[in-house]
């Protein structure tokens, strides 16, 4: 086989992710033209536990595959772009020991082991990695992650799961940094400072004698109660509380509940007679938590490029998961969760804009619209977003505009890559139709106002859930000042907008039977978001712009504000609010549960429970409907 | 009539329907590298096609020529970057229609904008005394219209190169203007099409390129 574009397309691919970067070009070349490109929706299954070795193993060309134990929804782990896995049962000859599905859309490369194993057996690189990623149980010896994978489908003992990784051993800092009791506590200050570390080990004889943190030096030396001069002895905290080494993740975090304290002192034995091996932190138990989110904010502001964004993001989904199985309350998740998407979104941008060649011309707003603007994007969706920049002079408008059209370009691709889906419908500030200026956009929004057809109220339904994500907030507050101004001049607008809250299809017939989709490719499928989730949110948004109540975006915080605002509806509005929580949690879980969008529900597979929870919230969106229907005269309208 | 051997061997698999399951069909994604953009007066200098089944790329069997032309163009060559004196084999243009008849047989040809390829091809096969071809066509560019959604109001674009779909899709770009790669662009891109669009079947997926009854 002669080597053409697309092996060498391959091999090109191939050459920086081991084992191959350690192959001759030749047999690199010879290896590729081998290949089969084999391409897998979001879910499907390359191969299952048990199943027998197939002739290829797989490297992940785009995309991301989950390994798990099957019949399990708890992702062992994650392997993406570079990353090869299904490996070693071929060379075992034994059969698959996990299962591999594709976690979004994604492009393998499949390699036939045939081809592959020679060359591991003659070039000693190849053979010593495989040899140590096996034995090792670590996925790439070489990397100081341990990343890269080779290691596909051994059982992953020391995996992510959390319950596991409670009783894992922890990994501590060795290199301690001591004083004596002797030591003055200026200088013991400045050595903590020099080594970064909010705490100091006194040592006596070799033993630990007491412990002195940032908390000591400050309630007890600036607070004037120790003199400066003094020494470690007159303020450190002894005896010290000791565990022995071989600490697990559980058990540190319970003793320093216990005691309440930040730092445990490790020592041979476990007491104060052995001499200390290593000192624990706080913050190393939350580091091998990992699925912390003030962990995950500090990863995400700390990322230099976009794939390190995207692995964070994996981590984010595993956070929700962790929270929905603990059942905490989703009006908090939801928070937590949107911080995460804005603070990637933020840092997106941080980065797009490092791309551009010069600053940018005006001062500019970045919104995210839809569901994201809500705080109500739990998984990730589709990106709805927009620009409004700073009016320019007539001679500067284009170049002012070309400029932010091609920043938004950058931003909607790297979004992409870490997991937001392009809006099919292009609603995003690379599409001109979406990035425009600040009078622009006052005119554009005048006109759906004044002109409210189907397309302009669902535009106004998108568009008016803005938040700001990044930039100058004085644009966007202008932008929302002039739209409430309009929509007060013209009150037939509220009407409309209230009677395209009204479109949406009924989630139940006469019977209180749930009404599910009568054709296409959901057949049968019960739609989660048109029908119950849609009317929810759009009756929400026309109430509370009838109230001129800006700045509140997400669905149940304006129930809580509509409550309070009308006290002789407020028993309505807080069963809304608690309505949109529950149905939005219910997407939420049937989302991670089958790694989609969450938007279509198989009924058959809800247990009693669940279908009379969402038949309760059913009740609610009918008498919310029939309110607004009332209110802004929808039949006047329709007649 | 006189054609050679090989034309009837190419025109007998016509004989047997393709299958109306898609991934039991092989699609030929096809991209040519030409002179430029005239039929009459401009050559082709390289084909260059992959087979897809069922989600399947095996690179040994992708099929790259270059042709021999001595008809030459030196604007456009630029953009191809295939010299006429370029080391890479070349045959001459029959040999090198003959190798495509026995490469695509009867399976369905896939390209951006694949008319353009269809008819330049359709134009050699006349200089050398040859009917056209008989392939049913996919045009990547009519489908990927078919994913946007229609809106009057916002505005969208009317053409899409082959550019516009790899950066949707987050598809590398570095062989453009190679036709070989190019056709792996084409290849990647018809896959995530289909995806979105699902067709039942064959038939259902050629008639998805045709105008859309829907409209607001």
């Amino acid at each position: 086989m002669m080597k053409n574009t697309i092996s060498e397309r391959v091999a090109d691919f191939l050459k920086s992710y081991p084992p191959f970067n350690a192959l001759e070009p030749k047999q690199l070349e010879k290896l590729s033209a081998e290949a089969v490109i084999v391409h897998k929706e979001n879910n499907q299954i390359i191969f299952t536990e048990k199943e027998a070795p197939h002739e290829h193993f797989y490297v992940v060309n785009k995309g991301a595959v989950a390994l798990t134990k099957k019949g399990s929804t708890q992702i062992l782990d994650i392997c993406d772009e570079g990353d090869v896995f299904g490996l070693r049962p071929l060379l075992a000859h034994e059969n698959y020991k996990l299962e591999a599905k594709a976690h979004e859309e994604t492009i393998l490369y499949a390699i036939p082991i045939q081809y592959f194993k020679p060359f591991a057996m003659e070039n000693d690189r190849v053979g010593n990695f495989l040899i140590e990623s096996f034995a090792s149980n670590t996925r790439n010896p070489y990397s100081i992650k341990h990343r890269g994978k080779l290691y596909g489908s051994a059982i992953p003992v020391e995996k992510t799961e959390n319950k596991i990784l409670d009783l894992q051993p922890i990994k501590y800092s060795t290199d301690l940094i001591t004083c004596t009791e002797g030591t003055k506590i200026k200088t013991l200050a400045n050595t903590m400072s020099k080594s970064n570390v909010s705490c100091i080990l006194v040592i006596t004889d070799g033993l630990p004698k007491g412990i002195i943190t940032d908390k000591d030096l400050r309630k007890k030396v600036a607070t004037g109660l120790f003199p400066i001069t003094g020494t470690a002895k007159t303020i450190m905290t002894s005896p010290v509380i000791t565990y022995p080494k071989e600490l697990t993740l559980a058990q540190a975090q319970m003793a320093m509940m216990k005691s309440n304290i930040s730092h445990l002192v490790l020592t041979e034995d476990g007491t104060t007679e052995a001499p200390a091996v290593g000192l624990l932190s706080k913050h190393d138990v939350m580091v091998a938590l990992g699925n912390n989110p003030a962990v995950l904010l500090r990863a995400i502001k700390r990322a230099t490029d976009t794939k390190a964004l995207r692995s964070i993001r994996h981590g984010i989904m595993n956070l929700l998961q962790g929270y929905l199985d603990q059942n905490i309350p989703i009006g908090l998740v939801s928070k937590i969760i949107s911080e995460l998407n804005d603070a990637s979104t933020k840092r997106v941008m941080e980065l797009s804009l490092g791309k551009m060649e010069s600053e940018p011309p005006a001062k500019f707003t970045w919104l995210t619209m839809g569901s994201q603007g809500r705080g109500e994007q739990l998984l990730n969706t589709d990106q709805d977003n927009a620009i409004i920049f700073e009016d320019a002079s007539e001679n500067n408008l284009e170049t002012t505009r070309n400029y932010f059209l091609e920043l938004a370009g950058h931003i909607t691709k790297e979004l992409n890559t870490i997991g937001f889906e392009y809006c099919p419908a292009e609603m995003m500030a690379s599409n001109p139709s979406w990035c425009h200026s600040l009078s622009e956009w006052k005119d554009v929004t005048a006109h759906w106002i004044h002109n409210p057809g189907p397309e302009e109220i669902l535009l106004s339904s998108i568009f008016f859930d803005f938040n700001v994500t990044y930039g100058d907030k004085t644009l966007a507050d202008e932008l929302s000042h002039s739209i409430f101004e309009n929509a007060q001049k013209y009150p037939q607008f509220l009407t409309h907008l209230a009677s395209g809250a009204l479109q949406n299809p009924s989630p139940s017939g006469f019977f209180r039977d749930f009404l599910v989709e009568q054709d296409g490719e959901h057949k049968d499928f019960f739609d989660l978001k048109l029908r119950a989730l849609m009317p929810i949110i759009d009756a929400a948004r026309v109430l509370i712009l009838s109230h001129s109540i800006k700045s509140i975006n997400n669905t149940a915080e304006r129930y809580e504000k509509l409550a309070e605002l009308e006290p002789n509806n407020q028993e309505l509005f807080l069963a809304c609010s608690y309505a949109s929580k529950a149905l939005l949690k219910f997407r939420t879980k049937q989302g991670m549960l089958h790694n989609d969008s969450g938007r279509y529900i198989e009924l058959e597979r809800l247990n009693k429970e669940e279908k009379i929870k969402l038949k309760r919230t059913f009740k609610t969106i009918k008498e919310i409907q029939s309110l607004i229907e009332v209110r802004f005269q929808v039949r006047n309208l329709l007649r | 009539m006189e054609f050679p051997d090989f034309w009837w061997e190419y025109e007998a698999h016509f004989k047997n329907d393709l299958p109306d399951d898609i991934p039991q069909n092989t699609f030929v994604v096809l991209d040519t590298e030409t002179t430029g953009f005239s039929l009459t007066k401009d050559r082709m200098l390289c084909i260059g096609a992959l087979k897809l089944k069922d989600n399947h790329i095996v690179v040994k069997e992708s099929f790259e020529v270059y042709i021999r032309q001595e008809h030459y163009n030196t604007g456009s060559a630029e953009i191809h970057g295939i010299l006429k004196k370029s080391k890479k084999e070349q045959l001459e243009e029959l040999e090198a229609l003959k190798q495509f008849l026995v490469y695509a047989q009867n399976h369905i040809l896939v390209g951006h904008h694949v008319m353009f390829d269809v008819n330049m091809i359709n134009a050699a096969l006349k200089r050398n005394g040859l009917p056209k071809l008989k392939n049913l066509t996919l045009d990547t560019e009519l489908l990927y219209q078919k994913t946007l959604l229609i809106s009057s109001v916002v505005q969208r674009k009317e053409r899409h190169t082959l550019d516009d779909l790899a950066k949707k899709f987050s598809i590398s770009r570095k062989d453009r203007h190679t036709a070989l790669g190019d056709a792996y662009i084409t290849a990647i891109a018809l896959i995530r099409i289909m995806e979105r669009l699902k067709p039942k079947n064959l038939k259902d997926l050629i008639k998805k390129q045709g105008p859309s009854r829907m409209g607001l």
